[in-house]
């Protein structure tokens, strides 16, 4: 069988999809999502859970037939080819998917004779992984009995075995210590750098502030994408952190105002995030007032400042638009 | 297909079944326990046995007889023929079970009162030998009393004598044994298939895979593999401890048993898979598998005679690879006869095996939904 190279690796756009939406009975798991991610860039999906963002993946990689609209991978049209795309995409699953039963190399000897790299290659190519991977001494350990973050570690080198140049990641850090995080992404980086396209899930804002791009999912639509700065840019101006005495009287008071979209505690101070109104134009500024006259008329001391955007605050921005009972509780 | 992609699936099954000392236990353990309970059995009776006669006298006498043991619904005639070594050939292919001899000399013989007819019989099938002691029984002449048999079942009794071939001695261990290689390998082969695909699915493994560039069919043979080397491991346990503890003849070629082994083996791998490209867990897996297997040993002969079933019955048993597996395996291991002479049953199986692995291979979608 000749593979046929996909597409040439100076490519601009790995994943292309128009209209992609997957029905379950009556459940839209994933609602007309278009989609483009760049070449050799690690790009986020961002979502909460049930989103669609494994839903997605999996179509993209040719796992689910779609109930509708297009793909397509690496120059390839999904799911009609999609074996011939299974050679160059290296697939991490939500759940752990190794074999518990086989030890840490026996699970790397496996994927490499499945991959198709050579028996000469195997042995080499094993001992870089682990070694790059940190497994010197579990070698002979059962997979099964790893913790969960070298779980996750494993499953990467794993993914990775065969250089594929497109890498699927779903939610590969859920086990994951901030510390071991921090190099798991390093070695993210690093493959990107080699020109590797890496499409990653999370639902942790601190790792999607991390990628090149991402696309943020809410109830199985995109409902916001670009780079992490393109989308906090959006809300300069509409966030603000309140500080106050008993933080918790006072979120009370600010919640049901007209124009605050979310309040959040953060430690002693809550972050306050405003909504735009019918026009389209920033009402940061009324509401802020508004808050402070408020918490003033309750008899509480406080102090309002203005604090920049983040992603949970683009997220709360563009998930309250879009649901159509705003959520006051949480 | 990819060599090197096979040959990884079937280390990965070897090194999994060798750390899954519960699954290797009962790989042994099965045998020899089924064998040591099944050793001691019991039969019925039967009717409708395939009946071949020798009527080599042609007299009134001799028709009146045969027509007198047909009347006891225990055999019904499916063949003619002019000498017992005819017959006796028949036997052999399992065309008959039972041969009926007039010899020449029938009336000179009735009125000396000696034998006047040989009732031959498939002995490897006990069954059959009790059916024939009622044939025994049949009154050679209304004005001669004394012909009627004692109530035993010796094999001679009056002046109609019962030859039993194969198995004289009409020891139950003799037919349950090749049997049991057939019902063990029914039990547990169909099984390891099934649960092996599906716990992969349930375990989350199977995502895993379909996302490489494995096909259908490297996955499909490299889970068949290993298990076809501990069928025919089971095999030998079995016919050891037969041989051993029950005395049990392998009076064909040994290769032959080994050659019938392995195609029932593989006729129930190939159902596993088919099972297993259906089922969404172990436990579905473990019900259709017995809705196979509880048909399989009801209908098969193996616990039942075959002849006596209703005509339904009989086609589903066609459908059942255990079935054609009992007539291969007795024919080879207590009449000696060659897998060649029952070329049809052989046949079976292959078609059996091809239309299962076919279908499984077709069925398995690399895909999620
Ligand atoms: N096979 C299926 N059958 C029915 N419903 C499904 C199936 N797979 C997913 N769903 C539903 O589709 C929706 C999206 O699920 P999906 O697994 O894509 O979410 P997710 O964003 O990956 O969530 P999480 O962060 O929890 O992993 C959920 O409501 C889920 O219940
Ligand atoms: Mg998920």
């Amino acid at each position: 069988m000749g593979p046929v190279r996909p597409m040439s690796r100076g490519g601009d756009i790995a994943i292309r999809a128009r209209g992609l939406t997957r029905r379950f009975g009556d459940l839209v798991a994933v609602d007309h999502v278009d989609l483009e991610v760049p070449a050799r860039h690690v790009y986020g999906f961002l979502g909460p859970n049930g989103s669609g963002k494994s839903t997605t993946i999996r179509m993209l990689c040719g796992l689910l037939t779609p109930s509708a609209g297009e793909i397509e991978v690496l120059g390839l049209r999904i799911p009609a080819e999609a074996e011939a795309l299974r050679r160059h995409i290296g697939y991490m699953t939500q759940k752990f998917s190794l074999f518990e039963d086989l030890t840490v190399r026996e699970n790397l000897e496996f994927l490499a004779a499945i991959q198709g790299i050579s028996r000469q290659r195997t042995r080499g190519r094993i001992d870089a992984l682990v070694e790059q991977y940190h497994f010197g001494e579990r070698q002979k350990q059962m997979a099964g009995t790893l913790s969960g973050g070298q779980k996750q570690r494993l499953a990467l080198a794993c993914a990775v075995i065969h250089e594929p140049e497109l890498l699927f990641l779903d939610e590969p850090t859920s086990a994951v210590d901030p510390e071991s995080r921090r190099d798991f992404w390093e070695k993210l980086f690093e493959l990107a750098d080699a020109g590797t396209t890496l499409l990653v899930s999370t639902h942790l804002m601190d790792e999607a502030e991390r990628c090149h791009r991402l696309a943020i999912l809410d109830h199985g639509m995109l409902v916001a994408d670009g780079t992490p700065a393109e989308l906090t840019g959006k809300l300069a101006g509409r966030t603000f952190m309140v500080e106050a005495r008993e933080p918790r009287r006072a979120r009370r008071v600010i919640v049901d105002l007209p124009g605050v979209l979310g309040v959040s505690q953060v430690g002693s101070r809550l972050r306050v995030l405003t909504g735009v109104d019918a026009a389209g134009s920033d009402q940061a500024g009324g509401v802020r007032t508004a808050v402070a006259d408020a918490l003033d008329t309750d008899g509480q001391q406080a102090a309002v400042m203005a604090t920049p955007p983040n992603l949970e605050d683009v997220f709360v921005a563009v998930t309250r638009r879009t649901s159509s009972i705003p959520e006051r509780a949480a | 297909m990819n060599g090197r992609r096979l040959w990884a699936i079937v280390i990965k099954e070897l090194r999994q079944l060798r750390r899954d000392r519960i699954t290797l236990a009962m790989i042994l353990g099965i045998p020899v326990i089924q064998l040591v309970l099944f050793g001691y059995a019991i039969n019925t009776n039967l009717r409708g046995l395939a009946a071949g006669i020798a009527d080599q006298s042609h007299t009134a006498g001799s028709r009146a007889l045969v027509m007198d043991m047909l009347a006891t619904g225990v055999v019904k005639p499916v063949a003619m023929a002019n000498t017992p070594n005819q017959l006796m050939a028949m036997l052999r292919r399992g065309t008959i079970s039972i041969g009926i001899v007039l010899p020449p000399d029938f009336e000179r013989r009735r009125i000396d009162g000696r034998e006047v007819a040989q009732v031959l019989v498939d002995g490897s099938d006990t069954a059959v030998q009790s059916a024939a002691a009622q044939l025994a029984q049949v009154p050679i002449d209304s004005a001669a009393p004394d012909t009627r048999a004692p109530a035993t079942s010796t094999p001679r009794t009056g002046r109609i004598s019962v030859v039993g071939f194969y198995n004289p001695q009409r020891r139950s261990a003799i037919n349950i044994v090749p049997g049991l290689i057939g019902v063990i390998m029914t039990m547990t082969m169909v099984l390891f298939t099934a649960i092996a695909i599906v716990r992969e699915r349930e375990r989350g493994n199977m995502e895993l895979l379909i996302a490489t560039p494995l096909s259908s069919a490297e996955l499909m043979l490299g889970k068949v593999l290993p298990y076809i080397v501990i069928g025919l491991v089971q095999t030998s346990v079995i016919l050891a401890l037969g041989t051993w503890l029950f005395a049990v003849p392998i009076r064909g070629s040994v290769l032959d048993v080994y050659l019938a082994a392995g195609l029932l083996i593989l006729a129930n791998l190939s159902l596993g898979l088919l099972i297993s490209t259906r089922a969404q867990s172990q436990f579905q897996a473990m019900q259709m598998t017995f809705f196979v297997f509880l048909p399989s040993i009801l209908l098969s002969g193996f616990m039942f005679p075959f002849a006596g079933m209703p005509k339904a019955a009989q086609w589903i048993a066609e459908v059942l690879p255990l079935t054609h597996f009992l007539r291969l395996i007795r024919g080879v291991m207590l009449r000696g006869a060659s897998l060649g002479e029952m070329w049809t049953d052989v046949l079976a199986l292959v078609a059996f095996i091809g239309v299962m692995m076919g279908a499984a291979i077709l069925r398995f979608r690399k895909q999620l939904d």
